[in-house]
């Protein structure tokens, strides 16, 4: 059973319609890339799916449980919304990094604050502490980052603020992890540790979808490509079948042009 | 007269005439205490996706920022007697209270500007990094938000408060006993002295200001929003 499945999804702005019928599922343990020019809806998909937006209609199902439903029009409560959100993270493309804490507490801070809804937090107290922090120093030696969980984020080069805010989003232990245009931001120097780091992901087999516009990364890592325009997904497939036979004359027009 | 009785007049006031600097200390201290909060409820007022209530504050603020304090401490002080046919504020202690009325609700006006400009200055990134983590809007608000506006606004804050200092001179205006009152009463017996010797209080209160204020931004210092 897919992990991810999203039907229908429609989103518009006023009077501009961002996403046409979006509908797209995906495996446990592959890679999905989304790419497309500039405007044609692959962040606003991304931020629907992670609730940073509302989508106006459609049916999004992650690891069987419906986090959203365009018919179910009754509010939902804020702490069903936040469990259904821990199920995905999200990788921004400015970093978001708290600035007042260093590494290791961007990294803790929300894990900490979501064990104090445990029953057995007050007698454990200092017990499930130490675990989350062993656990985040792992996960941050598995990035590279051991020297660095003290340092605070301004002291930091962008590529290792990107990659604690991989750590950040990993230590909440999501099913998928989304990763809005993650080199974006970055010298092109400094993409490649990203891309490594998200390689190393793949290889671990953790699923996930990646908005890029890296493209012979997204060809390298991804099982799966989707490409979005105007709103519509215009074509879709295996990675190399994708990159390297373009049916529609849209993803030929903007292969060349990235290629340029 | 003797320098240590004149200061010490200065300072504490004399009989029948009780005040003196202690009154400018108390009041910037009660104005402080109350406005500081108050203010924040005035800013989310003023930030409120509910629209009469984001005009009403908004007004109230244009009102309270477009005219001067001293005429809204004889209107706070005065008001009352004007509308009910008795003075609600009766006395030395009377006219303290309308001072810190006027006072507070001027201030709190103030700073809720300097809060909201302190809290719209935090990038919308943070907020949907806390939203992303499963972290409520309160954890988000005080884990996250909260230091990030405070150091934004520590030096705007330091210009209001000493600001106060000098304004709480102000309460004069309603018969509130303060340093220069005190000192105008030796230059109507002929000394001059006292009435520019007072400016050496306000100096040294903001000049102690400017060092803790500089002390906290120090102390937030160690990072960069």
């Amino acid at each position: 059973m897919a992990i991810l499945e999203v039907k229908d999804l429609t989103k518009s702005f006023g009077k501009t319609e961002v996403l046409k019928g979006i509908s797209l599922s995906l495996e446990e343990g592959q890679v999905m890339s989304v790419i497309g020019s500039s405007g044609s809806g692959k962040t606003t998909l991304l931020r629907c799916i992670n609730f940073l937006e509302t989508a106006d209609s459609g049916l999004i199902t992650v690891d069987g449980d419906v986090i959203f439903d365009g018919n179910d029009k009754k509010k939902r409560k804020a702490k069903e919304t936040r469990e259904k959100q821990l199920k995905i993270g999200l990788v921004f493309q400015q970093f978001n990094l708290f600035p007042q804490y260093n590494v290791l507490d961007n990294v803790t801070l929300a894990v900490k604050l979501k064990a104090k809804d445990r029953p057995d937090y007050k007698q454990n107290r200092k017990q499930i502490l130490k675990e989350i922090d062993e656990k985040a120093l792992r996960i941050l030696d598995d990035m590279g980052l051991s020297e660095k969980i003290n340092n605070y984020p301004c002291e930091l080069s962008g590529g290792q603020q990107q990659r604690v805010s991989i750590a950040r989003a990993m230590a909440l232990e999501p099913k998928i992890l989304f990763f809005d245009e993650p080199t974006s931001a970055l010298d092109p120097e400094l993409t490649g540790e990203i891309l490594r780091v998200i390689r190393e992901l793949a290889a671990k087999k953790m699923t996930m979808v990646i908005v890029t516009h890296e493209m012979t990364f997204a060809k390298e890592v991804s099982d799966y490509i989707v490409f979005m325009d105007d709103g519509v997904i215009a074509e879709e497939g295996k990675a190399e079948d994708v990159i390297n036979n373009p049916k529609t004359e849209r993803l030929q027009a903007f292969l060349s042009k990235i290629s340029d | 007269m003797d320098f240590s009785v004149v200061n010490k007049m200065l300072f504490e006031g004399s009989i029948g005439q009780e005040g003196g600097f202690l009154h400018n200390i108390e009041l910037f201290a009660v104005t402080l205490l109350a406005a500081l909060p108050l203010g924040l409820i005035i800013a989310f007022g003023s930030m409120s996706k509910f629209k009469p209530l984001k005009l009403f504050t908004k007004s109230i603020v244009w009102i309270i920022r477009g005219t001067p304090l001293m005429l809204q401490l004889f209107i706070v002080f005065y008001g009352p007697g004007l509308v009910f046919g008795t003075p609600l504020f009766v006395g030395a202690e009377g006219r303290m209270k309308a001072a810190a009325v006027a006072f507070i609700i001027n201030y709190a006006c103030y700073f809720s500007e300097i809060y909201r400009g302190g809290i719209e200055s935090i990038p919308k990134g943070q907020y949907e990094a806390g939203q992303v983590l499963g972290m409520t809007k309160a954890q988000t608000f005080f884990r996250v938000v909260l230091l990030q506006v405070i150091k934004n606004i520590v030096a705007p804050m330091s210009n209001e408060f000493m600001t106060l200092i000098k304004d709480t001179s102000l309460a004069r205006v309603i018969a509130v006993v303060d340093i220069i009152m005190v000192a105008e009463s030796f230059s109507a017996k002929g000394i001059i002295w006292p009435l520019f010797y007072t400016g050496l209080y306000f100096l040294i209160f903001c000049g102690a200001l400017t060092i803790i204020f500089n002390k906290i931004e120090k102390k937030l210092s160690y990072f960069k929003s």
